[in-house]
């Protein structure tokens, strides 16, 4: 969990793509073979996550958007991402 | 505290009846390969049957109304189709994430480039084997191993994302370690390796097709060693064998659960095998709109969530799990649609099942190759 740089700018890879999903509502993930039906917080990090911004950077504008310390939600941030990243959904 | 859950509606333990996830779109069954072991039925369905591209097109557009997301343009080989890149813009349009599942041969001019343009998300790519002879000696098409290589560079020159699809079976059990590399050389994101499923022209070519129990461990274990050796690299689906098995895999994730299919000519089914199954009335596309099939047809509701279930079934604390598994299994082994699928080890089939497996696995190797003139 720990081996994901701040400097990293994570991205969704060719393939993987983000869906509002009307008939159901909500937003979904959709990959190879692969539908992820996400929660908000899910949506606000993959949402961020362009190739550019840095991992740093997302981590301070999700603390602003949800007013909270980065320090206590950091490791919820890289765990998710990393675990999709295993799945193939995210590249760091 | 962050989610996102897979969308399988079989892991939720709901038993309403949801939208479908996704569209298996036979789009002809026209193919320049004849795999032995092709999910096709025996009667293929001819060109001049065909659904025209409107009629697709409309099909598409009430599919992403219903909920589906993901569309798996399929066939046959899809390609044979003319109008494919319009299907594909036309999927990019009403939301609906777009899968061609290929044979990667004979390919027009800028084809693929035409269908990275409309907006294409991503390639599975069959391979038959790693190697020419045996890839070629399955397919029964010479040099189209090499053609696959091409298409398989072709995709990754255009960004596109690939899935490699390794059908396994006797001949090509063995060669698993090497097609791994080779996905990983091709720069597969992904690999499936699916066990051949004994349906249609499987079933026809079971005796040349089924692997021997050691084969088949043998395979697993490899599968779960290159998982953990390509984590993060390669991602490796694995379909597992029914014969083999204690208990059966939610067939589809359950008879008209998450996914449905539509054949050439427009016949909307739970699975694609399901045209074996006797006495019952096929819906087509053509005369109803797919909501009315997903939710009202006789041939949805007949395996539905667990009521229909055989009283040996009722009480299996597994139900809400494998859904009763595979009908057409069930069907091809005891002739009856509704019994217990064989590949549970409470089925009085099960030991038959067993012994089928043993007893072909040994058997001949002569193909009886797919073809429309039977």
């Amino acid at each position: 969990m720990s081996e994901i740089s701040s400097s990293c700018a994570p991205k969704l890879p060719r393939g993987v793509r983000l869906q509002d999903d009307k008939v159901r509502g909500g937003w979904c993930l959709l990959g190879p073979e692969r539908v992820f039906q996400l929660d908000d917080v899910a949506v606000e990090i993959l949402s961020r996550c362009d190739g550019v911004r840095t991992l740093e950077a997302i981590e301070a504008d999700l603390a602003e958007t949800f007013d909270v310390n980065v320090a206590d939600m950091s490791d919820d941030v890289r765990e998710f991402l990393v675990g999709m990243a295993e799945k193939g959904m995210v590249q760091l | 505290m962050i989610s996102a859950k897979s969308g399988d509606p079989s892991e939720s333990g709901k038993s309403d009846v949801e939208p479908p996830l996704g569209l298996l779109a036979e789009l002809t069954h026209r193919c320049p390969l004849r795999c032995p072991y092709c999910s096709n039925p025996l009667e293929l369905e001819k060109r001049d049957t065909e659904l025209s591209t409107d009629e697709w097109r409309r099909v598409l557009s009430e599919a992403a109304g219903l909920g589906v997301l993901q569309v798996h343009l399929s066939g046959g080989e899809p390609t044979r189709r003319p109008d494919l890149a319009n299907l594909v813009e036309h999927c990019r349009g009403v939301g609906l994430y777009s899968n061609l599942i290929t044979a990667g041969v004979a390919f027009a001019a800028g084809l693929l480039e035409r269908l990275a343009e409309a907006g294409l998300d991503h390639v599975q790519l069959s391979v038959q084997a790693p190697e020419p002879a045996l890839n070629d000696l399955v397919t029964g098409r010479p040099g189209s191993l090499g053609e696959k290589l091409s298409t398989a560079q072709a995709v990754r020159d255009l960004d596109l994302p690939l899935t490699i699809n390794f059908v396994v079976h006797r001949l090509t059990i063995e060669r698993l370690p090497r097609m791994i590399e080779l996905a990983v050389d091709l720069g597969a994101r992904r690999l499936e390796v699916a066990h051949a499923q004994y349906h249609g022209w499987a079933l026809e070519n079971r005796q040349a097709l089924i692997p021997t129990r050691d084969q088949v461990m043998a395979a697993v274990d490899i599968v779960d060693r290159a998982r953990e050796s390509y984590r993060g690299r390669l991602v490796i689906d694995s379909v597992v064998p029914d014969y083999y098995a204690r208990y059966p895999k939610p067939c589809m994730g359950g008879w008209a659960r998450n996914s449905l299919n539509i054949t050439p000519s427009g016949r909307a089914l739970p699975c694609h095998a399901a045209e074996t199954i006797p006495g019952v009335e096929f819906p087509s596309v053509r005369s109803e709109d797919l909501k009315s099939i997903w939710y009202g047809s006789p041939l949805f509701q007949m395996y539905r969530g667990v009521d229909w279930l055989p009283d040996r079934c009722r009480g299996c604390d597994r139900r809400e799990i494998d859904w009763g598994g595979c009908r057409c299994q069930a069907l091809a082994i005891t002739g009856n649609a509704g019994e217990t699928d064989p590949a549970c080890e409470k089925s009085p089939w099960h030991d038959e099942l067993l012994s089928i497996a043993q007893r072909e696995s040994t058997a001949s190797t002569e193909f009886l190759y797919r073809s429309f003139s039977r």
